[in-house]
C-alpha cells in the first residue's frame, strides 16, 4: 500500500491545479461573454490595423 | 373624434420570397435587393470595408439590423471618458448585436478607422468599449458608423452595469468550483473506503483523516452562502430551505468528525460536499436564468435615456443627463423628442401626451400650461422653462407611488418557500425522533443515535427539492427569452401561472402607440416622393410617413422650416397651413403639394395591434376574462373595445383610478395580470398580481413591469402563461418526486441502514431525475 503514499498527493495536486485554473479564470473574467467567446474562435482574420495595447 | 375606428391594417400586397441583402428582411415587389435606402447605404459600407463576409455568418432576426431614416442625435461626446493624453475611451450599449458575425463587424468596422486605437464588443452585455485617440467628439462620428450600419447605440448607463455586474453571482460560481472540487476528491478517498473492505485499520485511518482534510475547508468554505442566507433567516424567525441545508451539512460535518477521531466505519465528508455542490449548482442556474433577461431590459431602457439640451445664459447650449437640471433652467425640446421634465414654455406647442394621460390624439397647450414630463413633442422645436427637478417632478412623483404600490402588494411567497415551511419541522423533528429512539428506547450508546439522526437530517437535505424549481425556472425562462419574453423577476412565472383576469391598457399596449399611415387611396408614385422628403425630418408624422413608404429614395436638398414642414425645391410638405390649406386641429394630418399642383393630404392615426383580437381571443380560451381600462375619452375606448373583441371597458382612467380597479380586482380576490406602457400605467402594473409591458413602453412602465414583451404584439403573452402554467405544473411534480424519495429514504435512515453509499445514490438519481423533467418545461 506503499504506492498511496505517491498516488494520493499526486491526484490531489491535480486537482488543486484544476481547482487554481478555475479561481484564475473566474477572476481574469473568462465567464462574462460565453457566447461571444464562442463566436470569436471563428473570427479567422485580424483586425486590417495594428490595435495597440 | 377618434380615427382607430376606421383604420385598416397596411397589408403588404403581395410576399416575394427575397430577402433584402443587407437586413435580411423580406422585400416588396420591385425591389430588387435592398429593403430600403438606409440598408442600400449599410450594405455599401460593409462592402467597402471589405466585410462582406459578415453576410455569410450573421444569424440575425430579419429586419433587426434595419438603418433608421433619422437617427436620434445624441451627444456622446461628454460619455466619453479620457484615459490618459489624447486618448478617449466611450463604453456603448448597442441594440441588435445578437450574433457572433455583428459583433465581429462591430469591431472590424471600428477598428478600420484610423485612429481607433481598440474596438471590443461583448456579445452577452451587448457592450462596446472603444478608445480612441484624438477629440471627444469624434464618439458622434464612432456611432454615426455604427448607425448607418443598422446598429442602435446608447451611453452604457450604470443601470446596465447593476444588470451585468453581478458580484454574487460570481461568489455563488467560486464555491460551486470550490465545492465540485471537494465533493471529487473526498469522493475519490470515500470510494476507497467502501470497497475497501480488508482494507487495514490504519489505512483507513490515514483516508478518514484525509477526507477529512479536504472535506472540512470545503463544507466552511463553499457553504458559506448558505450559511448566511440561513442565520438572516433565523434572526428573521422563519424557517427557510438553507436552515435546513446548513445544519444538516454542519451536523453531517461534525459528525463526520467525530466518526473520523474514532476511527469509524464510515465518515460522511462526500456527502456534505456533493451536497453543498448540487445545491450550488441550483442556485447558479437560478441566477442565470433571469440574468440575461434583466440585461435586455437594461439594454433597453439605456436606449430610451437620453441628455437634455439646456440652454446657457449666453446663447450656447449643453447636453447634460436630465438629473443634473434644477427649477428655472430653459431646455430646447426638439421635434419629436420626449420631455423629460415638467416644464412651462412660452409659445404655443403641440404635445402626444398618451404615456401620461393615455389621450390617443396630440392636443395642444397654451402659453403657460403646464406641460407634462412623458409627453412627446409633435410639433416644432421649442423652448421650455423646466419647473421641477427631475427628483420633484411628476415623474419622480409617479416612482413613488409605483413604490408604495409595490410595497402594498407584499411578498409573494414562493411555492419553494411554501414547501419549505411545512417540510423543514417535520425533517427536524424526525431526525430528532430518531435520536431518542435510539438512544432512549433502544439503549444503543448515544454515539449510535447521533449518527442516524444526522444521517437522517443528510438524507432529507432537500436536495433534489433545491433543483426542482431552478431547473424549470431556467429552462421556462430560457424558452420565453428565445420567444422574446423577458421575465424580470424571480416570482414572475409562479405568478403569471396562477391569474385569472387580463387588464389592458389602450395607447401602446393594443394600438402600436405611434402614428401610422391610413390608407386612403394615394397615388404610389406621390407617397414616395413624399416619403423621400420625409425621411429628412424626425418629426413623428415625417418618421410614420417615412415607414409607410422604407424604399423611397431620399430626396435632394430638403430644406426643413422649423414648425412649418420641409421643402424641396417647388414640393413641400408639412402641416396643412404650409402649403396654403386650412389648418387642422388633431396636429395628425400632414400636406404635400408639388408646385401647383392640388395639395394631398396624408392623415395618421394610432392602429390597433393586428395581433390584439387573437390575443384577447386566447386569453380567453385559457380562462382570462379581458378588459380594457384607458386614460383616453369613451368613444376611442368603446370602439376600440369592440374591434379587439373585449365586452367589459373603462374611460378616462387616471393612475390613481387604474390602480384602484387592480385594487378593486384583489380584493374580489382575483389575480389581475395588467398589460401596460405608458406612465400613467406603472403604479397599476406594480399593484397587478403579475404584469407586461411592450418593448416600445416608457421606462417606468418597464421597470414596473414582472414581463417585457421584446417583440411587437401581443401575441406572446397567452404562449407566455401556457409556458407559465405548464412550468407550474412540473415544479410541482418535481417537489412531490423528491417528496416521495424521501419518504423511502427517511425510514432507511431511522432504521440506521444509511451508508454514505446510499445516501450519495439517493442525491444524486433524485436529482437527475428531478432534472431531466424539468427539461420538459421549455415546450409551448
Amino acid at each position: 500500500m506503499d504506492i498511496l503514499l505517491y498516488l494520493i498527493p499526486v491526484s490531489l495536486l491535480l486537482g488543486l491545479l484544476g481547482l487554481v485554473a478555475f479561481l484564475w479564470t473566474m477572476r481574469s473574467r473568462q465567464y462574462e461573454d460565453l457566447d461571444g467567446a464562442a463566436a470569436r474562435i471563428l473570427f479567422d482574420d485580424q483586425p486590417r490595423k495594428e490595435t495597440p495595447k | 373624434m377618434s380615427l382607430i375606428g376606421r383604420a385598416q391594417p397596411v397589408a403588404p400586397a403581395a410576399v416575394s420570397a427575397a430577402a433584402c441583402a443587407h437586413c435580411g428582411a423580406r422585400l416588396a415587389p420591385g425591389q430588387a435587393r435592398f429593403c430600403c435606402a438606409g440598408c442600400e447605404g449599410a450594405h455599401g459600407l460593409v462592402a467597402g470595408l471589405g466585410l462582406d463576409a459578415f453576410y455569410r455568418r450573421q444569424l440575425t432576426e430579419a429586419g433587426t439590423l434595419r438603418p433608421e431614416a433619422a437617427a436620434p442625435a445624441i451627444d456622446l461626446a461628454p460619455f466619453a471618458t479620457t484615459e490618459r493624453d489624447g486618448v478617449h475611451r466611450l463604453d456603448l450599449v448597442i441594440a441588435g448585436l445578437t450574433c457572433g458575425a455583428c459583433v465581429w463587424l462591430v469591431e472590424q468596422a471600428l477598428a478600420a478607422e484610423p485612429d481607433v486605437l481598440s474596438a471590443r464588443a461583448a456579445l452577452a452585455t451587448r457592450r462596446l468599449s472603444v478608445t480612441w485617440r484624438g477629440e471627444a467628439s469624434r464618439a458622434n462620428d464612432l456611432v454615426g458608423l455604427l448607425a448607418r450600419l443598422g446598429f442602435r447605440a446608447a451611453p452604457w448607463s450604470p443601470a446596465c452595469l447593476r444588470a451585468t455586474e453581478d458580484a454574487e453571482g460570481r461568489a455563488l460560481t467560486r464555491a460551486l468550483g470550490i465545492a465540485f472540487f471537494g465533493s471529487m476528491n473526498v469522493m475519490l478517498v470515500s470510494v476507497a473506503v467502501w470497497v475497501g473492505g480488508d482494507m487495514g485499520e490504519a489505512t483507513r485511518h490515514g483516508l478518514h483523516w484525509l477526507a477529512a482534510l479536504i472535506g472540512l475547508p470545503v463544507v466552511l468554505v463553499a457553504g458559506m452562502p448558505f450559511y448566511r442566507s440561513a442565520w438572516v433567516a433565523l434572526r428573521a424567525g422563519r424557517p427557510s430551505m438553507d436552515m435546513a441545508v446548513s445544519l444538516g451539512v454542519l451536523a453531517t460535518a461534525a459528525m463526520s468528525l467525530s466518526e473520523t477521531w474514532f476511527n469509524g466505519p464510515y465518515t460522511y465528508f462526500d456527502g456534505a460536499t456533493a451536497l453543498i455542490a448540487l445545491l450550488l449548482a441550483g442556485r447558479v442556474l437560478d441566477r442565470a436564468a433571469r440574468r440575461r433577461a434583466r440585461q435586455s431590459v437594461a439594454e433597453l431602457l439605456a436606449l430610451q435615456e437620453g441628455v437634455v439640451t439646456r440652454l446657457l445664459p449666453d446663447g450656447r447650449n449643453e447636453a447634460v443627463p436630465a438629473e443634473a437640471v434644477v427649477a428655472g433652467d430653459r431646455v430646447l425640446v426638439a421635434a419629436g423628442e420626449r420631455l423629460r421634465l415638467d416644464g412651462v414654455a412660452a409659445e404655443e406647442t403641440l404635445l402626444d401626451a398618451a404615456a401620461t394621460t393615455g389621450e390617443s390624439v396630440p392636443r395642444a397647450f397654451a402659453p403657460g400650461d403646464a406641460l407634462p414630463a412623458g409627453a412627446v413633442n409633435m410639433g416644432a422645436a421649442f423652448t421650455m422653462t423646466v419647473s421641477a427637478a427631475a427628483k420633484d417632478g411628476s415623474l419622480a412623483a409617479m416612482a413613488r407611488l409605483l413604490e408604495r404600490a409595490e410595497q402594498a402588494k407584499g411578498r409573494f411567497v414562493a411555492i419553494a418557500d411554501r414547501a419549505a415551511r411545512v417540510y423543514v419541522p417535520a425533517a427536524h423533528a424526525v431526525a430528532a425522533a430518531t435520536f431518542l429512539l435510539w438512544w432512549g428506547v433502544l439503549g444503543a450508546p448515544w454515539q449510535v443515535g447521533l449518527v442516524n439522526a444526522v444521517c437522517v437530517l443528510l438524507i432529507t437535505c432537500p436536495c433534489a427539492l433545491a433543483l426542482a424549481v431552478p431547473a424549470v425556472q431556467v429552462v421556462a425562462v430560457g424558452a420565453l427569452f428565445r420567444r422574446g419574453v423577458l421575465v424580470t423577476s424571480s416570482t414572475a412565472l409562479e405568478r403569471l401561472a396562477s391569474v385569472d383576469h387580463a387588464v389592458l391598457d389602450k395607447t401602446g399596449t393594443l394600438t402600436e402607440g405611434r402614428p401610422v399611415l391610413l390608407p386612403e387611396g394615394q397615388d404610389d408614385a406621390m407617397l414616395a416622393r413624399a416619403a423621400g422628403m420625409a425621411h429628412a425630418s424626425r418629426h413623428p408624422l415625417a418618421q410614420a410617413l417615412a415607414r409607410a413608404c422604407p424604399e423611397a429614395p431620399p430626396a435632394d436638398a430638403v430644406r426643413e422650416i422649423p414648425g412649418q414642414g420641409l421643402e424641396a425645391g417647388a414640393a413641400r410638405l408639412g402641416s396643412p397651413a404650409f402649403v396654403g390649406l386650412p389648418a387642422t386641429s388633431d396636429g395628425m394630418t400632414l400636406a404635400f403639394r408639388e408646385g401647383e399642383a392640388a395639395p394631398v393630404l396624408f392623415r395618421f392615426a394610432d392602429r390597433m395591434r393586428e395581433d390584439a383580437p387573437e390575443a384577447v381571443a386566447a386569453l380567453a380560451a385559457l380562462g382570462l376574462k379581458a378588459e380594457l381600462l384607458s386614460g383616453d375619452g369613451e368613444g376611442a375606448v368603446a370602439a376600440l373595445a369592440w374591434q379587439a373583441g373585449i365586452a367589459e371597458w373603462r374611460a378616462g382612467a387616471d393612475p390613481v383610478a387604474k390602480q384602484a380597479r387592480i385594487a378593486a380586482l384583489a380584493a374580489a380576490g382575483r389575480r389581475p395580470l395588467m398589460v401596460g406602457d405608458g406612465i400613467n400605467d406603472a403604479a397599476a402594473l406594480a399593484a397587478a398580481h403579475v404584469s407586461a409591458s411592450p418593448a416600445g413602453a416608457t421606462d417606468l412602465a418597464q421597470s414596473a413591469a414582472d414581463l417585457v414583451l421584446k417583440r411587437d404584439g401581443l401575441a406572446m403573452l397567452p404562449v407566455a402563461i401556457r409556458i407559465a402554467r405548464r412550468a407550474q405544473a412540473i415544479a410541482r411534480q418535481n417537489i412531490g418526486f423528491s417528496a416521495g424519495y424521501n419518504l423511502v429514504a427517511v425510514p432507511l435512515a431511522v432504521a440506521g441502514m444509511v451508508t454514505p453509499l446510499v445516501a450519495a445514490l439517493v442525491m444524486a438519481s433524485s436529482s437527475i431525475i428531478v432534472v431531466m423533467n424539468a427539461l420538459r418545461a421549455g415546450k409551448d
